[in-house]
């Protein structure tokens, strides 16, 4: 982890109570990116990752916990202290579909955001909605369209330049190409890269897809229930997972290879309950590998080797 | 494939159109596909490629008054060795041929199942129709099934409502469900999509386990590349409405003959070999382009405007199925020259 991190997660939990039962949706997360990082966030459905993303942005408040912005501490600001600071921080959605607007032209859902922090004169706004649409590959006079003109993949190309008219430092993409289709998830992919790479941008990149992860993303987190199991850098990850989930999710991925072996460990069960997680570590219920041990400790997250943490306690696999 | 004896499926010319406000579309177009005992063919295709419409065709559910079949036939071997064609069947007819003969299961476990009955109930109903058993045999086949598709538990599970299961448990349902009658035909939708990786690869693996043990063809219609290694024998891919490209999925994968399944190929990141990509600053090869719209399709070959093979002679008529080897077909006139 850096020196000087530019977004710091300490502790961070989220309880909802529903019906008088307390869920665990997130316990003792902490985690750091530094400036112009990818880190990725992967799990399966119920581990987290995107109440971790909004958590962050505070779109969902977290129950504890500390989030750290450029040092600016946010889970304290008030409301208006937080619509100053989210200029530099934005999202972009999963479902094209469902988060743009039906009735705004793309001109005015791309100037929104300027026009609720007040910058720039009408004109400055439209050029910087064009400005977005051509960082994205979209022709300027698409301002005068609406969604609905366009396909899945423009629209996520939309949701995007929607992000940068802000000229944010950190973005928190949430399954950005999921909704897509292969042909298309690719293009966006490598769009997503380069932007990121030529405005230096700092991203949480929140994925179930692995494979997508890797080429996205420098630093990887694994999530399972609400808790983290592995970080790691992608080249570590992939070549040298260390927490027996990340390697059962990383088996359970289908190779479209046709010579790539098929060595496939298969999980029992399902993902527990998060109203009534196991003791001990939460994976233990599915683990290949877990002891008596296991019910009663809760694995806490050390590094491995340089850069590599896992939550597990058994040191003795390989 | 024409040398293949004695197909339990066997579609031949099928045309499937959509009446909408702006006029007819095809969104199936002259559709060969053959399923044999024991065999696993996938149907593989993006959005609109046509690959629901065609098993929906085969199953004769197609929303009435908006899609017909227009052209084809689709002759099916029930399990009384009778051999009919689908297409020429009344509703009655196909009513007891579906759940019986030909076992269906779609993408989504949870609107596949009814809220309102127990999951033993459901699996229990096809029995008690197609087989006239009594509500108590039936109900113990379900619970046989249940447990034959990996459900602890079996009998406990058999009692309670689809809302107390988790979404792999609902889709083995579903499996259950579609299996009862023993089906010489599985239609697998998607069955897998919308579940998690590692609930993917239960799934997956039962579904190839019963098919072995049960001697089924299944019809598997999917999006995963991945999941067509894993699951078929030979695949189909799809493209605005036709076959591109067929074949035995080792052939087809690892010397694919259309720069369509080429590029679908190219475009996903693999596991492994993106950490590579990102030291020499490769990118993934996208397909440019969007799917064009069924409405509007291009002249001659409909994948040519975002083919980096394409010729004018590409664009004058609609290529025929060129055959590669005795398995293998590609609709390419350059496939010769199409390769990794």
């Amino acid at each position: 982890m850096s020196a000087a991190p530019f977004l710091t997660v300490r502790d961070l939990a989220k309880h909802y109570v529903s019906r008088g039962t307390k869920l665990n949706i997130l316990e003792g997360i902490s985690f750091d990116i530094a400036k112009g990082e990818v880190v990725g966030l992967v799990g399966e459905s119920g581990s987290g990752k995107t109440t971790i993303g909004r958590s962050v942005l505070r779109l969902v408040e977290p129950s504890s916990g500390s989030v750290k912005f450029d040092g600016t501490e946010l889970t304290t600001l008030s409301a208006a202290q937080m619509r100053r600071t989210r200029p530099r921080m934005q999202y972009i959605f999963q479902d094209p579909f469902a988060s743009l607007s039906p009735r705004m032209t793309i001109g005015e859902i791309l100037t929104e955001g300027l026009n609720i922090q007040g910058i720039g004169t009408r004109k400055e706004r439209m050029d910087r909605a064009r400005n977005a649409l051509a960082q994205v590959d979209l022709p300027a006079e698409a301002v005068n369209r609406y969604a609905h003109e366009f396909s899945g993949g423009q629209r996520q190309r939309i949701g995007i330049a929607r992000a940068l008219t802000l000229a944010p430092e950190f973005i928190v993409a949430d399954e950005p190409v999921s909704a897509l289709d292969v042909s298309i998830q690719a293009q966006v992919i490598n769009l997503l890269r380069d932007l990121q790479q030529r405005l230096g941008l700092t991203m949480l990149f929140i994925s179930h897809d692995l494979a997508v992860v890797e080429y996205i993303c420098d630093r990887v987190i694994v999530l399972y229930l609400g808790r983290i199991m592995e970080i790691a850098s992608s080249a570590d990850l992939y070549a040298r997972p260390q927490h027996p989930y990340t390697r059962a999710l990383l088996s359970a991925i289908p190779s479209p290879d046709p010579d790539a072996p098929r060595n496939r460990q298969i999980l029992k069960g399902d993902i527990p309950s998060p109203a009534n997680p196991p003791s001990g570590c939460v994976f233990r219920t599915r683990c290949p590998v877990a002891m008596e041990a296991c019910a009663h400790t809760i694995p806490e997250l050390r590094e491995v080797s340089p850069g590599q943490f896992k939550a597990c306690i058994r040191d003795d696999l390989n | 494939m024409d040398e293949r004896v004695d197909p339990i499926l066997d579609i031949r010319g099928l045309r499937t159109i959509f009446r909408t406000r702006g006029g007819e579309i095809t969104a199936v177009d002259g559709i060969d596909l053959s399923v044999a005992a024991g065999e696993t063919v996938a149907l593989v295709g993006e959005s609109g490629s046509g690959k629901s419409v065609t098993s929906l065709s085969v199953m004769g559910l197609l929303t009435r008054n908006v899609g017909a079949i227009a052209a084809g036939s689709i002759h099916f071997k029930s399990k009384d060795g009778a051999v009919r064609d689908l297409v020429t069947l009344d509703e009655e007819q196909m009513r007891r041929i579906r759940g019986d003969d030909i076992g269906m299961v779609f993408q989504e476990p949870m609107s596949s199942l009814n809220p309102v009955f127990t999951v033993g109930d459901q699996i229990a109903e096809p029995i008690r129709i197609h087989r006239n058993a009594d509500r108590k045999s039936a109900m113990n086949s379900a619970v046989g099934l249940l447990d034959q598709v990996g459900i602890p538990d079996a009998r406990r599970r058999a009692g309670q409502y689809p809302h107390e299961l988790s979404g792999g448990m609902r889709q083995r349902a579903t499996i259950a469900m579609a299996l009862a009658c023993d089906p010489t035909l599985l239609i697998a939708d998607e069955p897998t999509t919308a579940l998690d990786v590692t609930i993917q690869a239960q799934i997956l693996d039962l579904l190839i386990k019963l098919q072995r043990e049960r001697g089924m063809g299944m019809l598997f219609v999917t999006h995963n590349l991945g999941v067509v290694a894993e699951i078929a024998h030979r695949v189909a891919v799809m493209y605005a409405g036709r076959i591109v490209e067929e074949g035995p999925v080792g052939e087809v994968f690892r010397n694919p003959r259309h720069p369509y399944t080429l590029g679908l190929l190219a475009s996903m990141p693999r596991l492994g070999e993106a950490t590579r990509m990102k030291q020499t600053g490769d990118k993934l090869a996208a397909i440019p382009g969007v799917v064009p719209s069924l409405a509007d399709m291009p002249d001659g070959c409909a994948f040519s405007p975002r083919c980096s093979y394409a010729i004018d002679a590409c664009r004058v008529a609609v290529p025929p199925l060129a055959k590669v080897n005795a398995m293998h077909r590609s609709r390419c006139i350059r496939w010769q020259e199409v390769g990794r």
